[in-house]
């Protein structure tokens, strides 16, 4: 076989989640990505969330297209269905699974050049819909699987491993959901765990498209100097503008802001996001504010990373279409089928 | 063409339409046959030519002998006079403008009109014409009124100026008893509600768009939940096909059935996902409403193209059963069996439909139900199942008929598995490994044979003196047997086997090895009906001589009794 199982033995005093699990429940096969690979960083946040959020593992789907990013779900939670689609094809996907399964937690992965170039008209429309999922593209302005060519996330100036310095213009997935309508727009850094797992949590306890994008530093094609999507650059440039705590429903805010600092949003499960503004002029409810800032921190070449955007009172698809609160692969066939007596009632009508 | 109906005769009708939105000239061609034929036919004994700017290309298409009813209200060019046939000027539009008022009123009323000019001409049933007035417009009896009013307009004209009826008139028949007429996407729209299918995912594209509208007109009306009036469906409008069919694998895999209705174009962009459909082993259920290609061809035209494309869609080595309707009521049953198929194959099912099943009217007997029906989900393993076992593997062949157990997300833990389709064992793990990869595939091929025991059989009509034959399917079924029935006359006597999907089946190969010449009748100008038999039964190609018919009509029967006699002339009869 040509992936590598981790033993499944944990410390007895291993700490455990309510449901029983420890971490080590939620791990996945040995990644076979690079040694310092910003994505192994995003694998272990998610597994900490997951964890942390008490979420049964089989009762989590995980969607990917493919390239480095899309090998991820294999490196997670084991006990989870996976589905490993083609490339820049998730979105579809996961909401034709939604549709049949709106009880499951979806968790999609996606790279720069998966949501960005190939499958730029599915991450548009999934946008649109307001699917039920959190979406995370593991960004790293390169493709790693075919040997380092720029992806449409690499800015310009930036100079991969071999060839010349990009010149075309890049596509920001932030401020591009941000003006596409997400309901839940948020960046990260693989490098920072701390703000990482909470923003995780926080998209999947969000009802609606959560929308993650995480800068993470390719080791191999685009680490070194004037890549923007470098270790390097990001801890230069790196600036925070929200920060965020998530509160799970059952616990209280325990940590004392001062007023007019901290900003509690109430989810729809009953969890709460609180954030604290690390720059004063943003605010995460503002659409057109938030899009006006990111395109000004842009030009300065800011990583602007934080819960960016957040919506919680829209409806997501099952509500648009007015679908049944069961899940719709869960109803009887009995309920499905009209039977005998309607089909005659039919029939008369093509006399 | 319904007052026909109810008169006991059977009748079809076919809409000949342009590709455009502003309403240019449609044709919409009736016929009534006593022996019931119900393909296209190259003979028009009545044209209304309603629309000025066709009136000379109508003129020349009615056959000699016939008649040309048209709108005398404005002068007609001399030069566009012919003898063999009789024209009839009916001042339509001056009758209803002397009668209805506003524009709007006065076009409408005209092309009723001609009904009752038609009644008269005909000897229809003027009591069916007025039960059915009523009955259209049950909730807005002023209209029926002045419809019936417009009727009458035309039905007086014929009666105070003109002989009639004329020698060709229709005759009360008792043949249209428990039948109905409808068309193949109204029909397989309704199958998918009755086979139990939640998800619909779709891209419009004619002629297939019909197919979702019967699916979502149907669940309004059957599918809402009695207590809280939710819907118990999700149909989506997806942003292209590949996004299409992405939605019902991503429903299949979670247990629902889901379906997409799509048609030539839409095949193209979903290769990607089929090939991946057919590897991870999905069930999906693909229509294709085939219309004319390649390319965008002609979207509003027929043809039987999309075999080759269906049949090894994907790259890799892949292939996909596919069902062969001959008309509506096929299309009924036919999607009830491709749901099943798909879920017990756990792969792509195609429905071969094209645009003059799906989109024209046919008459077919009544559908029908049984309610002890019971969808057949295939190997699914349960949560208490899954406890039951020490291990699950994705895919083991435990059977040894190539078709392995399935799991659904959200069950239970021991049953998940990673759905890819990049190399995987029988384990479902991913692999680069030669013999691992090739088990996989192999057992595929042991499906594959599987497959062809549980697929529809032929209808073949053999009589062992014949040594010659025709094979036909699909829309080109009705021709056929027409061609047939009228050879027959003739004293040429061919058997004939109709093939209703593939792949194909030990009979088939049968009764192609009995007769030494088989005709095989299709719509597509590369043959590819009988490129597929030569490729899965290896049949001898010299054997196989192809009857096409590709310009976007219909196939019509003396069509091909014209080339069956170019080739068969001397043929003995029986």
């Amino acid at each position: 076989m040509s992936y590598i199982g981790k033993p499944k033995i944990s410390h007895p005093k291993a700490a455990k989640n309510s449901i029983g699990l420890s971490k080590r429940d939620y791990e996945g096969v040995v990644s076979t990505l690079c040694a310092g690979c910003g994505h192994d960083s995003i694998t272990a946040a998610i597994i900490q969330a997951v964890f942390e959020l008490d979420i049964q593992p089989h009762e989590l789907g995980k969607m990917s297209g493919i390239g480095c990013s899309s090998k991820t779900p294999a490196y997670f939670v084991s006990q989870s269905h996976g589905f490993n689609s083609v490339h820049g094809r998730m979105p579809s996907v996961t909401t034709g699974a939604n549709a049949a399964n709106r009880d499951l937690t979806y968790i999609g992965v996606s790279g720069d050049g998966d949501s960005l170039s190939i499958g730029m008209g599915q991450f548009a429309h999934v946008i649109r819909r307001n699917l039920n999922m959190t979406y995370i593209i593991e960004n790293n302005g390169v493709y790693g699987l075919t040997k380092g060519q720029y992806s449409a996330s690499a800015d310009i100036g930036s100079k991969a491993k071999k060839g010349l310095a990009n010149q075309q213009k890049p596509i920001d997935p932030v401020s591009m959901g941000i003006a596409l309508g997400a309901t839940f727009v948020a960046r990260g850094f693989s490098g920072d765990k701390e703000q990482l797992v909470p923003l995780i949590k926080a998209a999947i306890r969000h009802k609606g498209f959560g929308l993650l994008d995480i800068i993470s530093p390719c080791v191999t094609f685009n680490d070194n100097e004037e890549s923007t999507k470098s270790y390097s650059h990001v801890r230069k440039f790196y600036h925070q503008v929200i920060d965020t705590d998530f509160v799970p429903p059952a616990e209280e805010i325990k940590a004392k802001y001062k007023k007019g600092e901290a900003m509690p949003i109430k989810l729809h499960d009953g969890s709460k996001i609180v954030f604290r503004r690390v720059d004063k002029q943003y605010d995460p409810t503002d659409r057109a504010a938030a899009y006006t800032y990111l395109r000004n921190s842009a030009k300065k070449q800011e990583v602007t990373t934080g819960l960016l955007y957040i919506d919680e009172e829209c409806d997501d698809m099952h509500e648009i279409a007015q679908c049944s609160d069961r899940p719709l692969s869960k109803i009887p066939y009995e309920e499905l089928v009209p039977g005998v007596e309607e089909l005659a009632k039919i029939m008369n009508r093509f006399r | 063409m319904k007052s026909i109906f109810r008169m006991g005769i059977p009748v079809v009708g076919k809409n000949y339409f342009p590709s455009n939105i502003q309403g240019l000239p449609t044709w919409y061609e009736v016929r009534i046959s006593g022996d019931g034929h119900q393909s296209a036919s190259n003979q028009l004994d009545i044209i209304v030519a309603m629309n000025a700017q066709t009136y000379q290309k109508d003129l020349l298409a009615v056959d000699a002998g016939g008649w040309l009813i048209y709108d005398s209200t404005w002068a007609r060019s001399k030069l566009l006079d012919r003898s063999d046939i009789t024209v009839i000027g009916i001042p339509f539009s001056k009758l209803c403008n002397e009668r209805f008022e506003g524009v709007r009123s006065r076009i409408l009323m005209k092309n009723i009109a001609y009904v009752g000019a038609l009644v008269a001409l005909l000897k229809i049933d003027l009591d069916i014409i007025k039960e059915l007035l009523n009955e259209t417009f049950a909730s807005k009896k002023h209209l029926a009124a002045s419809n019936l009013e417009a009727i009458m307009l035309g039905y007086n004209y014929v009666v105070e100026n003109f002989t009639h009826p004329l020698p060709l008139t229709v005759k009360s028949l008792n043949k249209t008893k428990n039948h109905v007429i409808i068309d193949g996407n109204t029909a397989a729209g309704l199958a998918c509600v009755y086979a139990g299918a939640t998800v619909g995912a779709w891209y419009p594209i004619t002629p297939s768009t019909s197919l979702m509208d019967s699916f979502q007109a149907f669940c309004n009306q059957l599918r809402k939940c009695e207590k809280t009036k939710k819907n118990n469906f999700c149909i989506i409008q997806a942003e292209d096909e590949l996004a299409a069919i992405g939605m019902v694998l991503g429903a299949s895999w979670n247990g629902a059935r889901a379906f997409t209705p799509t048609s030539g174009p839409g095949i193209s962009l979903m290769s990607e996902f089929i090939g991946f459909a057919y590897y991870s082993e999905l069930p999906a259920v693909i229509f294709d409403i085939q219309r004319t290609g390649p390319s965008t061809g002609m979207p509003t035209r027929t043809q039987q193209c999309d075999l080759m494309i269906c049949a090894f869609a994907s790259h890799g080595d892949t292939k996909h059963p596919l069902l062969f309707p001959s008309n509506p009521e096929e299309c009924f049953y036919m999607t009830l069996s491709a749901f099943d198929l798909a879920d017990e194959l756990q792969t792509p099912i195609f429905v071969m439909s094209d645009l003059d099943i799906g989109m024209n009217d046919w008459m077919c007997p009544d559908l029908q139900w049984n309610n002890k029906y019971q969808p057949k989900r295939g190997k699914v393993l349960n949560s208490e199942q899954l406890d039951a076992m020490e291990k699950y593997y994705r895919y083991l062949d435990v059977d040894g008929d190539g078709v392995t157990y399935r799991t659904l997300p959200g069950e239970n833990a021991k049953g998940s598995f990673f759905t890819r389709g990049s190399g995987h064992n029988k384990f479902g793990g991913y692999t680069e490994d030669s013999q691992e990869y090739q088990d996989v595939v192999d057992r595929l091929l042991v499906k594959w044979e599987t497959a062809r025991k549980m697929m529809p059989e032929p209808i073949i009509d053999y009589s062992k003196y014949n040594k010659t034959a025709i094979i036909s399917y699909g829309s080109s079924d009705g021709s056929s047997r027409e061609a047939l029935h009228k050879l027959k006359k003739q004293d040429y006597n061919y058997n004939y086997c109709c093939i209703k999907s593939f792949p194909f089946s030990e009979s088939i190969k049968d009764f192609i090895n009995k007769h030494e010449k088989i005709f095989v009748v299709e719509q597509n100008r590369d043959a590819q009906m009988r490129s597929l038999l030569m490729l899965d039964l290896e049949i001898d190609p010299v054997k196989l001589i192809s009857i096409l018919h590709y310009n976007g009509n219909p196939i019509y029967a003396n069509f091909i009794i014209d080339e069956i006699l170019k080739n068969d002339k001397k043929v003995v009869a029986a």
